[in-house]
C-alpha cells in the first residue's frame, strides 16, 4: 500500500522481497477486513474503536486506534475501487460478517463489520496491492533478502540485500526505507505463520541499538488445525460454528457468556487450555472440537471455501459431517517496531523519529492492537497504515537529499563477514537442532500461558542456543540459491526475537490481553498500563516505558 | 513409516546435468511432501533446494512434479503417493538448481494481460455495486495463485514457451468478466495473438493440474468465444 501511494506521488520506489511478492503471508489471511460499512445493520467506527480498545485489553494507544477505524472505511472503498473481489449482498454492496469482540454499541452484541471475499480475503488483498504496483510501474527486487540496514550517523540511507540467484550481495541507497517484513511466529512449534516469518525486520533494528515494543503481547489463534497450526478463520465462528470439549459442552458460554463463541481470540485461546488443563479436551488430549455442522452444506462450501479444502485435505474430514480438531496456534505479534502513526520508526519513550526508517504491518507496534488484537483488524492496520508512511515518506523525500555512500567504509561489510563466518565455519551444530529447540521450549513456557519458573527455563535455554548457534555449521557453500545460508541466518533473528519475548515477558508481572501469567492472573493498570520498549545494550538488556494514549475510552473490567 | 524420495538434483555450479538421488525418510501418512523435504533438508542433506513459505497451499510457492504430476508439495499427503515418491521440478521452466525454477517468463507472461481493473471513470463515494450473480461470473479465476502447475503442465506451452499460457489467460479472464472493468478489448487484442488463446488445444491437464480447483481449460474457453461471437 505504501509502495502504491508512493508511485502515484510520482516517487521513484522500489519493493525488495525475500520471496516473490505473490507468496507473502498476507494472502494468507481469511476471514475479513473490518470497517464500520454498516451494509448490513447500524455500525459505526466509533464503536470499531471501542471494541479494538476492549479488545487490546486497553494497551492500543487510542490516538492510533481512532485514526484505524475512521481511515479503514474510506480504504475499503478505495479497495473496491482498484478491483478487489468483495463478496456481495444482494443490493450488490461488500458483503460482512460477524467476527470476534467486534460489537454494536459498546458490547451488546456481535456485529455485521468484517468485509469479507469469501474466506480469502487477504489473498485478494495481496493480488489487488500487486496488480496495483504493476499498474504504477513499481520497480520489483524478488527474492533479495534484506539482511542488514545502513546508517549514516542517525538516518537510514538504505538496506543491505542478498540476492538469491546469484548469491552477490547489494547495498541499496534511497532516502527513505519501509519495513514491511512481517511476524515471527515460526519461534513457535504450533503456528499458522509461513516458514518465512522469521522477524528479519524487528532483529535487525534491535540489532542497530533501537528497540522493540510490547514484544511480550504475542497472540494465539484459538482455532488452528490439531499438530498442524493450520489457521482455520475466525469467521467459520462468524458465520456460527462454535467450539465444543470433551464433554459435548459448549465451553464459552461459561467464559463469555455475552458473545459466547465471538470473544477475542486471547481469551478463546485461554479457555481451550484451560478446558485441556482441567481434563476436559477430547479424549482427556490437548485438543477440543470446532463444530460447523449445523450451518449447512451451501454456507460451509460458499462462504467458508478454503478452510473447508484444507480441513478435507489435511484432515481427511468433511467439515459438514463430522467435528473438527482444534488447538491454538501461534499467529500474531502485537508487539514490534516502535512507530508513530505516520509509520516513523521511533527511538525512545518521547517518540523521538528515526529520520528515514519506518515500519508498517505486523512488523511493526503502533500500537494499534496493545495486548490482543481483534481479528479483521490486521488487515486493516497494513493498508491504514501503509498508505500513512507512504504519505509522510512522499513528504519526507522532498526535503532530503539522496544519500551517496560515504568513502572509506562499506556498510556490507557486516553483512558479509556474518555470511562468511556461517560458510567456514566448522562448529557442527545443526541449525534445525536449534530451531526444533527454541520451538519446543517457546511453545511449552512462552504461549498461551506464562509463569516465572517456565519463563527462566526458557530464557536459559535460549541464551544456551545462542551460544550454539555460534557454531552452527551449514553443508551448502554455493552462492546460487543458497537457501540453507538464508535460513541459518533467519534463526539467528529468530533467536533475537525470542530472547526479546521472554525477557518482556518475564518482565511484565501481570495478565493483560494475550499475556497470560498464572503467577500473576490479574490485570494491574496501576503499574502496568504502559508499553514495554527493550533495548540490547552491549550484552545486557534495558526496559523503558511509554504511556498508553488514552482519549476516550477509561480502562474498564474486560468482560464479554 | 519409511517412504523413499528419488529427487532430480542440479547444481549450476558442480553438475553438467541433472541427476536423480534417493533419499529415505521416516514418516507419517498424513505428513506433507513439503515436510519430507524439509525432514531430508534439515537434517539429512542441506545442499537440497526448492522454494516454500506457507505451507498450506495458499502462496503457491512450492508447485513441483510429484510423481509425474504437478502438485502443490505442501498439498498433497504421504499416504495419496506411490512409493517412491518422484520428485522434480516444473516442466518447461529453465532450471535455476534442483527444484528451482525461473519464473521470469511466467511472469511476463501474467504482466502482459494487464492484470489490474482497468475503469476510467470517476469511482463513487462508496462501493461501485456489483450484483451476487456479476461477482459469480468471474469468481473462479480469482483464486489464482500463481504457482504456474497450470502453464507447465500444457503440452503446448512445452512445445513452444513462447505461449502466453493458461495462468495469464485465467488472470485475463478474472479481468474481462468483472462487471467493473473496461479493458476486454485490450486484454482479448493481447490474447488473440499468434501466442494467445489460440495455441491451447483443450488438452485439460492445466485443469487437472489446478491446486485451486480452477476450472482453467472452461476459462479458456470463454476468452476464445469472447473473441469470436464477442463477451457472453
Amino acid at each position: 500500500m505504501g509502495a502504491i501511494e508512493l508511485s502515484r506521488q510520482g516517487v521513484d520506489v522500489a519493493v525488495v522481497s525475500k520471496l516473490y511478492p505473490t507468496r507473502s503471508h498476507t494472502g494468507a489471511a481469511q476471514g475479513g477486513i473490518g470497517a464500520a460499512l454498516a451494509n448490513v445493520e447500524e455500525d459505526h467506527a466509533h464503536w470499531h474503536a471501542f471494541d479494538t480498545v476492549k479488545g487490546s485489553d486497553y494497551l492500543a494507544d487510542q490516538d492510533a486506534v481512532e485514526i484505524m477505524c475512521r481511515d479503514a472505511i474510506e480504504i475499503v472503498y478505495e479497495l473496491e475501487h482498484m478491483g478487489l473481489p468483495f463478496s456481495r449482498d444482494a443490493e450488490g454492496r461488500i458483503a460482512q460478517r460477524r467476527f470476534g469482540g467486534h460489537t454494536k454499541e459498546f458490547g451488546k452484541a456481535p456485529v455485521h463489520r468484517a468485509c469479507y471475499a469469501a474466506d480469502r480475503t487477504g489473498h485478494m488483498i495481496l493480488q489487488t496491492l500487486y496488480q496495483q504496483c504493476l499498474k504504477h510501474g513499481v520497480r520489483f527486487f524478488d527474492e533479495y533478502h534484506m539482511l542488514d540496514l545502513v546508517f549514516q550517523g542517525d538516518r537510514c540511507v538504505g538496506i543491505v540485500a542478498y540476492e538469491l540467484a546469484t548469491g552477490q550481495i547489494h547495498t541499496m541507497y534511497a532516502k527513505a526505507v519501509l519495513l514491511a517484513t512481517g511476524g515471527f511466529g515460526r519461534m513457535f512449534k504450533i503456528t499458522s505463520n509461513a516458514l518465512a516469518l522469521t522477524g528479519d525486520g524487528p532483529a535487525i533494528v534491535w540489532r542497530k541499538g533501537l528497540p522493540l515494543e510490547d514484544m511480550e503481547f504475542f497472540q494465539f489463534h484459538p482455532t488452528g488445525i490439531y499438530k498442524l497450526g493450520i489457521l482455520l478463520s475466525e469467521a467459520a465462528r462468524g458465520e456460527g460454528a462454535i467450539l465444543i470439549n470433551g464433554r459435548g459442552e459448549r465451553f464459552m458460554e461459561r467464559y463469555a457468556p455475552t458473545i459466547k463463541d465471538l470473544a477475542p481470540r486471547d481469551m478463546v485461546s485461554r479457555a481451550i487450555h484451560r478446558e485441556i488443563m482441567e481434563g476436559r479436551g477430547i479424549n482427556g488430549e490437548d485438543y477440543v472440537y470446532m463444530d460447523h455442522r449445523h450451518l449447512g452444506k451451501d454456507v460451509i462450501e460458499e462462504r467458508l471455501p478454503d478452510i473447508t479444502d484444507f480441513i478435507r485435505t489435511y484432515l481427511g474430514i468433511d467439515p459438514v459431517s463430522e467435528l473438527v480438531p482444534i488447538q491454538p496456534t501461534a499467529h500474531y505479534a502485537m508487539g514490534g517496531i516502535p512507530t508513530d502513526v505516520d509509520g516513523r520508526v521511533i527511538s525512545d519513550a518521547g517518540n523521538t523519529p528515526v529520520p528515514g526508517l519506518y515500519a508498517a504491518g505486523e512488523c511493526a507496534c503502533v500500537s494499534v492492537h496493545g495486548a490482543n488484537r481483534l481479528g479483521t483488524n490486521s488487515l486493516v492496520d497494513i493498508v491504514v497504515f501503509g498508505r500513512r508512511a507512504g504519505r509522510h515518506i512522499a513528504e519526507f523525500v522532498r526535503t532530503v537529499d539522496m544519500p551517496s555512500p560515504e568513502t572509506g567504509s562499506d556498510p556490507a561489510e557486516p553483512t558479509r563477514k556474518l555470511l562468511q563466518s556461517i560458510l567456514d565455519s566448522t562448529g557442527g551444530e545443526r541449525p534445525a537442532d536449534i530451531r526444533k529447540e527454541m520451538q519446543e521450549e517457546m511453545m511449552m513456557h512462552a504461549s498461551v500461558s506464562r509463569e516465572e519458573k517456565g519463563l527462566r527455563q526458557v530464557q536459559e535455554v535460549l541464551a544456551q542456543l545462542r551460544q550454539r548457534y555460534q557454531n552452527i555449521q551449514i553443508e551448502d557453500k554455493g552462492k546460487q540459491f543458497n537457501i540453507e545460508l538464508m535460513e541459518a541466518v533467519e534463526l539467528g533473528f529468530l533467536l533475537d526475537c525470542a530472547e526479546a519475548l521472554v525477557a518482556c515477558a518475564l518482565n511484565r508481572t501481570e495478565s493483560r490481553g494475550a499475556h497470560y501469567r498464572t503467577d500473576y492472573p490479574n490485570r494491574d493498570d496501576e503499574n502496568w498500563l504502559k508499553h514495554t520498549l527493550i533495548y540490547r545494550n552491549g550484552q545486557g538488556l534495558e526496559f523503558k516505558y511509554k504511556p498508553v494514549v488514552i482519549t476516550q475510552f477509561q480502562p474498564q473490567e474486560r468482560t464479554y | 513409516m519409511e517412504v523413499t524420495l528419488r529427487i532430480k538434483r542440479f547444481d549450476p555450479e558442480r553438475d553438467q546435468a541433472p541427476t536423480y538421488k534417493d533419499y529415505t525418510v521416516k514418516c507419517a501418512p498424513t505428513d506433507r511432501v513439503l515436510d519430507l523435504l524439509n525432514e531430508i533438508k534439515w537434517y539429512q542433506d542441506g545442499t537440497l533446494t526448492y522454494r516454500r513459505s506457507c505451507a498450506h497451499g495458499v502462496c503457491g510457492s512450492d508447485a513441483m512434479l510429484i510423481n509425474g504430476v504437478n502438485r502443490l508439495a505442501c498439498k498433497v499427503l504421504v499416504k495419496d503417493l506411490a512409493s517412491p515418491i518422484v520428485v522434480e521440478p516444473l516442466r518447461g521452466f529453465p532450471v535455476i538448481k534442483d527444484l528451482v525454477v525461473d519464473m521470469t517468463g511466467f511472469f511476463a507472461a501474467y504482466r502482459s494481460v494487464k492484470p489490474w481493473l482497468i475503469n476510467n471513470e470517476p469511482a463513487p463515494a462508496r462501493e461501485r455495486l456489483q450484483s451476487p450473480k456479476d461477482r459469480e461470473r468471474f469468481d473462479d479465476g480469482t483464486k489464482c495463485i500463481l504457482c504456474a502447475a497450470c502453464t507447465t503442465s500444457c503440452p503446448s506451452f512445452w512445445a513452444n514457451p513462447e505461449y502466453i499460457g493458461p495462468a495469464a489467460i485465467v488472470n485475463a479472464h478474472r479481468f474481462i468478466f468483472d462487471s467493473r472493468d473496461q479493458g476486454a478489448e485490450e486484454r482479448l487484442n493481447v490474447l488473440n495473438q499468434t501466442e494467445g488463446v489460440w495455441r491451447c488445444r483443450t488438452i485439460f491437464n492445466c485443469t487437472d493440474a489446478c491446486p485451486r480447483d480452477i476450472e482453467v481449460t472452461r476459462l479458456i474457453q470463454d476468452v476464445k468465444r469472447s473473441i469470436l461471437v464477442g463477451k457472453a
